[in-house]
């Protein structure tokens, strides 16, 4: 039974007035683009640069050199020396890391906001000028390879996760993980690290994102002095990569593994991304993840699996839509100690049936409105996460109108929206069902 | 306003950079002291609630009582059952969340501006008249079973809570706040009470308010929140002194990759050397990719993808503890050049250049944490929890300017004890065995403190220096 209780939003007057948040474009004439969000609460400026080139545009053979490049860009410039760039960052206060996913590359410092220029002049100078050595390239292909080991071999439900990625690309590169497979990439070299590098990092492939106690107009002339006189890249690639196929068959991935004590299924569907000028699916898939399993309280799994059976520990749902290509919508049950992965599957796929069929709750879809409209509120006091905002969209083909347009899109889903994505998404054919175990569960 | 004045001024090429904020000391009508800094360009404030004791507080045979009553918080109070209490909370838009740790019970709220009032009554509900409600209690033991079956095959975990162990054999400190199987197994409902009780104590509150939000309006909302708290409860543990007696345990793990947790006795936060032992530790391996030890042995030798340590001054005990992982194969080199490079800096202090930049940095970043309602209120109650006055804000650079080379040297001869530096191993690293290393020195032991968080370094800003 969908729990219905007096909803306490009618004591809102929504919408809530949302800040003004102040947000300046600009494209310099190599082509870098250029985000501002200001913020003038506090003397902190965040600084980014994002590659549109990620793990799934690597060559075949050589996954991993992505995110090796990206722990190479540490190392010396024709400038600085290794090491010196994080050393000049802390030495001013600053912390500084950078991160690779499939579809993007970035490199971000957090500093006293008058410190800007000094990163800008960095950060432009490493976007060519890397003078890596052949010691470089071994010493810090050990360091990935412990990477890996600690991220991926040591964590039982991160190889799980992988291998189901694996499971659910049929065709397209998001099934190869970031770091690489290992062998892969012990094999990796100088000549693959510097393909990489040449092709794809020059001002012509990147987005500067610039957030905090800024002027735009200064920073735009700052970003004018240091990454305007890099030249274009006139050979860079379109970023095109193997499509997926119609998926046709349902999959499943049984993982066993000792070291696993709490066995837990995790489903994956191949979801639409949010596309530019058109992301009203995305919203409805989003707002259809939050009512599945946003809360372990009130979502139609909590109801079904934790309150009206004894089924689950845990459960929930997750769209992640910022994509290049395609987007991914996750399911996941833990289930209580006795019941079995085929009994906890059993009851997720009942508790979705009967959601198909009776449809949206209207007093959740209002507390998840209220709840989105207060999350983009608490989102305006962290810079950082509207950084990586702009930043993540920019990289995936989404323009700065999308990303303004998204709050609002969320608040206008209607029930009508959520089924339909609903229908168009619960196709177990285009999904993987992982079940991860020690090797005690008996296999479906 | 939350605007932070900084006085920049340049010397030797560094950024000294001071913070100011205007944090106003509010007392409530009916006596409750809060910080406040008000922040009206966004239509939310963000409170954060701390209550002095936390999982200490576990009654004898009753470990886990704090942290379960803790988690039970949320699920439901008053005449709202669990999913009731949600749904109003979720129709507020208000976020709550409840933890408890070694030392606190925390609650850390952001409330619109438009439903304050009603979402500080609903918390209030669950502060003074939480149901724990049976199903609801078995849920939500349920989950911690889960978790600490989840550690108990978590590598790291093992390590942290081996080293705990040691270190602490006859404290709360040293076993998990979360319980054992069996005790967690065996709380009641009274136990649930109990521990309610004895941990959400008027008295030994801290509060801070960051956000949209006037000193007579918090000084009401405060009023009714924690109205109905008992004034006093059960006393606090005794200080104790770590029992870190050097040496190496191998816990056998089949995984490639073995996780090493390393400890020694640590500096209360109030002792008059802390700044230089803060300091001391991020030059040591507290300082990210600019350390000695992260230099050494993954820049240099790429054995790991990561070594840190912090100091972890618990009220109750302190220690200095840190943590790195390595193939089994190279685990025995990533101990040995620790271990040397803990001797050397005992022994030879660090350089003037390590100190500066050092300084440079700790100065630097010490402004940048405030930003945010949220992190700000989260700094201020650390700070009351310390004793620090408000003023603690202007003058904290000036401590970390004021440590010398001498001052270095001198903690780092007293305070660092190569021979007590205790190893814990989980995994099956090649050529370490139990026992092996510098740890036959005889018993004496110093202070220390527990539960390092599990990436290090992690102290929450504003904990620590």
């Amino acid at each position: 039974m969908p729990f219905r209780k007096p909803i306490l939003a009618a004591l809102i007057c929504w919408p809530l007035a949302l800040p003004a948040q102040e947000v300046t474009t600009a494209t310099l004439d190599n082509g870098m683009q250029i985000v501002v969000i200001e913020d003038h609460r506090a003397p902190v400026a965040v600084h980014m640069v994002w590659y549109r080139t990620g793990s799934a545009d690597e060559p075949v053979g050589r996954s991993g050199v992505a995110h090796f490049l990206e722990h190479l860009l540490f190392k010396a410039t024709d400038d600085m020396e290794a090491g010196e760039f994080s050393r000049v960052v802390a030495e001013n206060g600053g912390t500084d890391n950078a991160f690779t996913s499939y579809d993007y590359t970035a490199y971000y410092q957090r500093v006293a906001a008058d410190r800007l220029e000094l990163m800008m002049q960095m950060e432009a100078d490493r976007m060519n000028d890397l003078r890596l050595t052949p010691e470089d390239i071994a010493t810090e292909r050990q360091v990935i390879l412990e990477e890996r080991s600690q991220r991926v071999d040591s964590d039982p439900s991160a190889i799980a996760r992988e291998q189901m990625r694996a499971a659910l690309w049929l065709n397209h590169r998001y099934g190869t993980p970031v770091i690489g497979w290992r062998h892969e990439m012990e094999a990796l070299d100088m000549e693959d690290v510097l393909q990489t590098y040449d092709l794809w990092y020059s001002p012509n492939n990147a987005i500067l994102v610039v957030a905090g106690d800024v002027d735009p107009a200064a920073v735009i002339a700052m970003a004018e002095r240091h990454y305007g006189p890099l030249p274009a890249e006139p050979d860079l690639p379109p970023r095109i990569r193997a499509q997926e196929p119609p998926q046709l068959a349902a999959r499943r991935v049984i993982y066993e593994d000792p070291r696993v004590a709490q066995p837990y299924l995790l489903r994956s569907y191949v979801a639409p991304a949010r596309r530019t000028g058109d992301q009203k699916q995305a919203a409805a898939l989003l707002t259809l993840a939050r009512i599945l399993g946003g809360s372990s309280f009130t979502s139609v799994l909590a109801e079904a699996l934790t309150f009206d059976s004894e089924i689950a520990l845990f459960t929930g749902a997750d769209y992640d839509g910022v994509a290049l290509d395609q987007g991914t919508f996750s399911l996941s049950v833990v289930p209580r100690p006795g019941v079995s992965l085929a009994e906890a599957e059993a009851a997720m796929d009942a508790a979705l049936a009967r959601f198909l069929e009776e449809g949206v709750d209207s007093g959740q879809l209002e507390r998840i409105r209220v709840e989105l409209a207060a999350a983009e509120i608490y989102a305006q006091d962290r810079i950082e996460e509207l950084a990586n905002r702009y930043g993540a969209a920019l990289a995936t083909g989404l323009t700065v109108a999308d990303v303004k347009a998204w709050p609002d899109l969320l608040q206008s889903v209607t029930a009508e929206d959520v089924m339909a994505a609903a229908h168009a998404l619960l196709d177990p054919r285009q999904s993987v069902t992982l079940w991860v175990s020690s090797g005690e569960e008996t296999t479906p | 306003m939350i605007r932070l004045l900084l006085a920049l001024t340049l010397i030797l090429g560094a950024a000294a950079a001071r913070a100011e904020i205007a944090i106003q000391e509010v007392v409530s009508p009916g006596g409750i002291r809060a910080w406040l800094v008000e922040e009206h360009s966004l239509p939310f404030t963000a409170l954060e609630i701390s209550f002095r004791g936390g999982a200490n507080l576990d009654r004898e045979g009753k470990r886990g009582s704090v942290y379960l009553m803790t988690g039970l918080l949320e699920e439901g109070a008053g005449d709202r059952d669990a999913r009731a209490f949600q749904a109003a909370r979720e129709g507020l838009g208000a976020v709550f969340r409840f933890s408890a740790t070694d030392d606190s019970v925390s609650i850390s709220a952001s409330l619109l501006t438009e439903t304050r009032d009603e979402a500080a009554a609903l918390l209030h509900q669950a502060l003074v008249a939480p149901r724990f409600d049976p199903d609801a209690v078995e849920r939500v033991r349920g989950q911690v079973l889960a978790g600490l079956a989840h550690d108990a095959q978590d590598p790291r975990m093992i390590a942290w809570n081996a080293l705990d162990a040691l270190a602490f054999p006859d404290h709360p400190y040293g076993s998990p706040i979360e319980g054992t199987p069996e005790s967690v197994a065996a709380l009641t409902r009274e136990d649930l009470l109990q521990a309610h009780r004895d941990a959400l104590v008027g008295g030994r509150v801290h509060v801070a308010a960051v956000g949209d939000i006037t000193a007579e309006e918090l000084g009401r909302l405060l009023d009714d929140l924690l109205a109905g708290l008992p004034a006093d409860g059960p006393p606090l543990p005794e200080r104790v002194e770590p029992a870190f007696a050097g040496g190496v345990t191998v816990i056998d793990y089949p995984t490639p990759q073995a996780v090493a947790v390393f400890g020694q006795r640590g500096i209360a936060r109030d002792d008059p050397d802390w700044f230089a032992a803060f300091v001391l530790d991020h030059i040591l391996g507290g300082g990210g990719f600019e350390s000695r030890l992260m230099t050494e042995i993954r820049e240099r030798r790429g054995l790991t993808y990561g070594i840190g340590t912090g100091l972890v001054p618990l009220e109750f005990g302190a220690t200095w503890v840190g943590s790195v992982a390595s193939s089994n194969a190279t685990m025995a080199e990533a101990i040995a050049v620790t271990r040397d490079i803990w001797a050397d800096v005992a022994a030879h202090g660090v350089t003037e250049e390590e100190l500066r930049a050092a300084k440079t940095y700790l100065t630097g970043e010490y402004a940048l944490r405030f930003d945010g309602n949220a992190q700000i209120a989260r700094i201020l109650v650390a700070m009351q929890i310390l004793g620090l006055p408000t003023s603690y804000v202007t003058e904290r650079n000036a401590l970390v300017e004021a440590v010398t080379m001498e001052d270095i040297r001198r903690v780092a001869a007293e305070l660092m004890d190569p021979d007590r530096l205790t190893f814990v191993i989980v995994g099956r690293p090649e050529g370490l065995e139990s026992g092996q290393g510098a740890g036959d020195a005889e018993e004496s032991a110093p202070v220390s403190g527990d539960r390092p968080p599990a990436e290090l370094p992690a102290a929450a800003p504003g904990d620590q220096g």
